[in-house]
């Protein structure tokens, strides 16, 4: 229940001063740019775009900065500013096979057309911290050698040849939006990837880890791994023909998983499959093995009750920004919900009293 | 708003590339090259999103991956020309320089246009998207095999 009340405005004035002094900190330390922040916290940038739902780096840094660093906030002012948003349309679905890749790595096959591309990773560093960062310095020029042009096709394309592995068959059906219609079940494929690729990293990353432990275990590789930038291509209805409208980075992963084979499906590699805004691989791996687990239905396997594979309890659990808006609501003014509990705990404890008084009188 | 304007293939291609270009350039690039015209709006320059979709599998059926922000205007030239624009991000000017030199492109400017504006553009382009490949292939790895174990 909710009451108006009057009386704490000025209080809420001068905590939002103090809010604002907090987040610049101590003056004589520099004070952060936008521009900085896109630039040197990419990665928290790209975390923001991806869950937010907005590929627009400038404003996520903003967001980031106004946050305080604190990136579900942050995700929270982007999925404001994008609801102030008129929607121009829908893209053409994005071509990841024509990908200009900065990294592809595949852990099932060593010999890919294309190669294994390490790109810009954290992986095989040594997790010591790095006192020389600390230190203002240049940074030197990464290596180069002579790009071969040449296509970087899917793992799973050029594996498929003795039929193996599930394919992902063509399809144009227009996809539901769950920003338009709220999410209800049973939720198509289209409509869980679209939950799960804005969803919490937190959440979808210990999903999938309870996949791997054995909960709904799914012997998920890493059939291929790519990140890197895709033109986005829109048709425009007063030109009569479609047009790059812009480049965004994607992170996409694709498992390859074992399948015994069930009723309805021959013993083959199925696939699960992740794409999330920016360079996000933890994420975007995570997304393929829940996904992966999301399909036990339409695969004909047997629900064992895992928690991956209860799409309910994953697709409305994994936004935090609905579950931040009602976890943290309750810390508002509830005076009043508040007052007529503690009439009804009072009244309890008066009947349990009186109760007790009779039962001792009548002992007597 | 349908066009009156043949569609010519090439058209796809500098709207396209204006599109992706970064924050500034096509603006200082056109009043490198001339002065600016007059022009009326048809449509002022108005910021939006798009919803940018996938597909299962790289392969399959569409989703919404989520959407990402488009600035998007049209205007017309005293000599009849429109011109489009649809760009990436939040940046009327960009889209405003952008439509002027989509207009232009179908005037006798468009010699002019196309030398020193679309072509730097696409020398930048190819320059960025070369300097990632080659870091890109310095990464890639050399396999060989050191022992094999088959004694």
């Amino acid at each position: 229940m909710y009451v108006a009340v009057k009386g704490g405005e000025r209080a809420i004035e001068n905590a939002h001063a103090w809010l604002a002094e907090e987040r610049r900190g101590d003056i004589s330390v520099a004070e952060l740019s936008v521009a900085q922040i896109r630039e040197q916290l990419g990665l928290a940038v790209n975390r923001v775009m991806a869950e937010g739902s907005l590929y627009d780096p400038d404003l996520a840094a903003l967001a980031i900065k106004q946050a305080r660093g604190d990136l579900i906030e942050a995700i929270f002012l982007i999925r404001a500013y994008r609801t102030t948003l008129p929607r121009f349309g829908a893209s053409a679905p994005v071509d990841t096979g024509d990908m200009a890749c900065d990294r592809r790595i595949s852990a099932t096959f060593k010999d890919l057309p294309g190669g294994q591309v390490l790109g810009p990773t954290f992986d095989y560093t040594h997790r010591l911290l790095d006192f020389k960062l600390a230190a203002e310095g240049e940074t030197p020029d990464a290596p180069r050698r002579d790009a071969e042009p040449g296509p970087v096709p899917h793992v799973t394309d050029f594996l498929n040849r003795e039929g193996l592995i599930e394919e992902a068959l063509h399809d144009d059906t227009t996809p539901p939006d769950l920003t338009r219609e709220p999410l209800e079940m049973p939720a198509d494929r289209a409509l869980r990837l679209q939950a799960l690729t804005r969803a919490d990293e937190g959440f979808t990353l210990s999903m999938a880890y309870s996949t791997q432990r054995g909960y709904a275990r799914n012997h998920a590789f890493v059939g291929e791994l790519r990140i890197g930038t895709v033109p986005v291509e829109m048709e425009i209805p007063e030109l009569g023909f479609a047009i790059e409208i812009g480049e965004i980075t994607l992170t996409e992963c694709e498992t390859v998983n074992q399948f015994k084979g069930s009723e309805t499906e021959p013993p083959q590699f199925t696939r699960g499959y992740g794409l999330v805004f920016g360079q996000t691989e933890r994420k975007a791996i995570s997304m393929a093995l829940v996904d992966r687990a999301l399909r036990w239905e339409e695969l004909g396997e047997d629900n064992v009750g895992a928690p991956a594979q209860d799409a309910e309890f994953v697709l409305y659990h994994a936004d935090n920004i609905q579950a931040t808006g009602f976890l943290e609501h309750i810390k508002l003014p509830h005076y009043v919900d508040f007052q007529s509990e503690l009439e009804l705990v009072r009244k309890l404890r008066r009947e349990v009293e009186a109760s007790q008084e009779q039962h001792r009188e009548a002992a007597e | 708003m349908k066009d009156t304007i043949d569609q010519k293939p090439d058209r796809k291609a500098w709207m396209s590339l204006m599109a992706k270009a970064p924050e500034g350039r096509v603006a200082a690039l056109l009043d490198a090259a001339l002065p600016r015209p007059t022009f009326t709006w048809l449509r002022a320059p108005e910021i939006g999103s798009v919803m940018v979709r996938g597909r299962a599998g790289g392969t399959g059926a569409p989703f919404n991956l989520g959407e990402m922000t488009i600035t998007r205007c049209a205007l017309t030239l005293p000599s009849g020309e429109v011109g489009h624009a649809y760009v990436q991000g939040r940046s009327k000017a960009d889209a405003e320089a952008a439509a002027l030199v989509d207009a232009l492109m179908q005037t006798g400017a468009v010699n002019v246009m196309q030398a020193k504006v679309l072509e730097t553009l696409e020398q930048e382009a190819t320059a960025q998207r070369t300097k990632r490949a080659e870091k890109a292939a310095a990464t890639k790895v050399g396999f060989f095999t050191m022992v094999r174990g088959e004694d």
